[in-house]
């Protein structure tokens, strides 16, 4: 359990640091054709938390605030999108 | 079951409320001590682990009614037992188990109130309160026992009433009651008829907890048996879902009235005393009817043509099975320990030619039967 | 880190098919952000959805049950920790999680939290504290800081406060904890720790009420306030290191209490073989 607790000094957007410690399998890379994420436009409710807190800046807003998958290609399946949505809108089928 | 060989036992009041408890099924028990109820409290916590049944004691009363409604939805027969200020801090839960429609019983061991009142008296105050006390629209089954052997009966038939009809029950007995002592005979297993709510026979995903039946009354599951179903004190659809549907709210609220009134008579209970020939007639329940059976075999030896009627079940309030009892006397005193409760529903209901007059005594002391007598000589 | 992203998209699978979605909370409301927390944590627990029983008061936060796929109840407010018990008691062998919120749970429920802390009942508690009465728009709570602005206390609030860890400690639960909206992965171990845990097991997660806490007192937007809980927050095991001065506008997160102490029902359980009493078989 401790070794998951945010140390003093990492903070939580900075998971590519965690998951390299942790994980001992490839990263995850878009192939090019399987979004990374899912996203439900009709749960979603434009909060901007998504948004917000991508490290990486794969999703922007469209006009009603909503996220669009703009740079897949960047996505590091850090789960800090879908960790956040209080709507379950936006989803990852990476395992 | 605690039974002696079926021997006549001397019981007191509230003991007897326990012994019917567990006759009708009891398996769990939540209360507060509070006087004169406290009996029933410590009566459940000797006798309920013995059965493997639940007790609790809570820190409130309203905590112990949140607790038997919470233990009913997990699929136990419960109870609870309180007195006057009690009652009034259960009502809001009261009110929740009306809505979510699950059954349990109290019990209400009237004393003089209001407030903190007459703790170790007498009163008949509550008689209202058990039919109003929660806000909203909804419709009570309260029961009085008169004797220590009706005690027994009405808490086994409130538990019927209550797992038949899916409703919380009201039973009102007061401090007299609770704390005399009479020699009883507990019934054999089986000699009363005791039932438990009905079951789905439905698959998971058809069942609705709320579901609008021929009798108004839904099959009800428990928790953990595969149903997960939602319940809720705001007003809801038939699966338990909140809702602001007009339709669907006056379905919900006309159900919790016609699941009862439809069949209320199969709840009124009266028992009359010499009204074959009477002209007049003493209208009373709980420890006030054992004085008006005194009083007419008295005002008979004095040749007075006089009857009984002893209300058993006072809610729902038996409007025309009365009005008929009524329309052969001509005059019917209403005596009750209180400032005249019972006595408006009398009035509402009676044929015209009957005059209703009232009896009342609220001083903490019970009514005499030489009180009633004097009545019955002054009215005649 | 592998159930968690294998989590995801099962979430979809401990929600109510009939009921509505979106859900009624107000756009970016931490209360969206704990429900997701839970249900991975019970997911990845393997509990059987027909045994957990989710019971909440009134509130936001009190919403959360009847999206959620397993046994629900929602009673009136404050009472929900009572019903709770009810339903142990009752059935020990059901899964119970009472969703409760600040006001709920302190203020009118203050005497149900700290018996049933006191019991050491087998219920896990998650209260979402966010420092103010949301469903009635925006009164002060007993958690609501000095000096802030609420409705009904539209000069700055005077009163004190309660710390809901120090409440359920000093009450006789036996696993204390705080976590965040933001750190969701460390809530999502609490509430798992909590649930595992055989007596009262509290998670106090600070969460965000942008529409009125945040709008009274200019802490911003759904975003702005989850990057305040990120900056403010400080792990319990860091805390114990630091002195005093360093801890001056931070709050403690993490498992800060946990004791082996005897469990409600356990005792009632001892009670019954004291008597010699077989166990009630289910119904």
């Amino acid at each position: 359990m401790t070794d998951q607790d945010p140390k003093p000094g990492v903070s939580e957007d900075k998971p590519e640091k965690a998951e390299v410690k942790k994980e001992p399998k490839a990263k995850y890379q878009y192939d090019g054709k399987t979004p990374p994420l899912h996203i439900f436009l009709h749960w979603c409710k434009a909060c901007n938390i998504c948004i917000a807190f991508c490290p990486h800046k794969v999703l922007e807003p469209d006009r009603d605030g909503k996220p669009i998958l703009a740079h897949p290609e960047k996505c590091t399946q850090c789960a800090m999108c879908w960790l956040h949505c209080p709507d379950f809108a936006i989803t990852s089928t990476y395992k | 079951m605690n039974n002696n060989n079926n021997k006549a036992r001397l019981l007191q009041g509230n003991e007897a409320c326990v012994q019917g408890a567990l006759y009708a099924g009891a398996e769990f028990f939540a209360g507060y001590p509070i006087t004169p109820s406290t009996e029933v409290a410590e009566g459940m916590s000797r006798e309920l682990p013995k059965v493997g049944g639940k007790f609790i004691q809570m820190e409130d009363e309203i905590a112990s009614m949140a607790a038997i409604i919470g233990a009913s939805n997990a699929g136990c027969k419960s109870m609870t037992a309180t007195s006057g200020p009690g009652f009034s801090l259960m009502q809001e839960n009261i009110g929740y188990a009306y809505i979510t429609e699950t059954p349990c019983v109290i019990i209400n061991v009237q004393r003089g109130g209001p407030s903190t009142g007459l703790p170790t008296k007498i009163a008949q105050s509550d008689i209202m309160q058990a039919r109003w006390g929660t806000h909203g629209d909804y419709t009570a089954v309260v029961l009085a026992p008169s004797t220590v052997k009706e005690c027994f009966e009405e808490v086994v038939r409130a538990f019927n009433l209550a797992e038949r009809f899916r409703t919380p029950v009201v039973v009102l007995t007061d401090e007299v009651l609770g704390h005399m002592r009479e020699m009883m005979e507990i019934p054999e297993p089986g000699e009363i008829n005791v039932i438990r709510r009905h079951k789905p026979d439905v698959p998971h995903d058809w069942y609705k907890h709320f579901e609008i039946t021929p009798s108004f009354v839904s099959s009800m599951a428990s928790f953990g048996e595969g149903y997960r179903y939602n319940v809720t004190g705001l007003i809801h659809d038939q699966e338990g879902f909140p809702t602001a549907n007009p339709v669907e709210i006056k379905e919900k609220l006309d159900k919790l009235r016609l699941k009862i009134d439809r069949f209320a008579d199969e709840i009124y209970k009266i028992r009359t005393d010499m009204m074959d020939d009477a002209h007049i007639a003493i209208l009373s329940f709980g420890t006030v009817s054992r004085s008006a059976r005194q009083a007419i075999k008295m005002a008979r030896d004095k040749r007075i043509k006089i009857g009984a009627i002893q209300l058993l079940t006072l809610w729902p309030f038996p409007d025309a099975k009365l009005r008929e009892m009524l329309s052969g006397v001509r005059k019917v005193i209403v005596a009750e320990l209180n400032m005249g409760q019972l006595v408006n529903e009398v009035k509402r209901i009676a044929p015209r030619h009957t005059e209703v007059h009232e009896l009342q005594r609220y001083d903490g002391e019970v009514m005499a039967p030489q009180q009633i007598l004097d009545k019955i000589r002054e009215v005649k | 880190m592998d159930k968690i992203a294998h989590g995801s998209d099962v979430t979809h699978h401990y929600l109510r098919p009939k009921k509505k979605f979106p859900n009624v909370w107000c756009a970016g409301c931490g209360n969206g952000i704990v429900m997701g927390a839970l249900i991975r944590s019970i997911d990845r627990l393997n509990l059987d959805k027909d045994k957990v029983v989710v019971v909440s008061g009134i509130g936001c936060s009190s919403r959360m049950p009847v999206y959620l796929d397993f046994n629900t109840l929602h009673t009136t407010h404050g009472r929900a920790l009572a019903f709770a018990t009810g339903v142990k008691v009752a059935k020990p062998d059901l899964k119970v999680i009472v969703i409760t919120g600040d006001g709920d749970a302190l203020a009118i429920g203050g005497n149900h939290f700290i018996h049933a802390c006191r019991r050491n009942i087998d219920i896990t508690t998650i209260l979402i504290n966010n420092k103010i009465y949301g469903m009635t728009g925006g009164q002060f709570a007993p958690t609501t800081p000095g000096g802030s602005f609420a409705t009904t206390a539209p000069y700055g609030n005077y009163e004190k406060q309660f710390d809901a860890v120090k409440l359920a400690i000093g009450s006789g639960a036996s696993y204390v904890s705080r976590g965040t909206v933001y750190h969701v992965q460390q809530l999502e171990k609490l509430i798992e720790g909590g649930l595992n845990k055989r007596g009262f097991s509290l998670v106090d997660v600070y969460s965000n009420c942008h529409t009125y806490y945040g709008r009274f007192n200019k802490e911003g937007d759904a975003v702005k306030m989850l990057e305040w809980f990120k900056k403010h927050a400080m792990p319990i095991e860091a805390a114990r290191k630091l002195p005093p001065e360093k801890m001056v506008d931070k709050f403690v997160t993490g498992l800060i209490h946990e004791t082996d102490a005897t469990e409600f029902c356990q005792e009632y359980d001892m009670l019954l073989d004291r008597l010699g009493v077989k166990k009630e078989v289910a119904k």
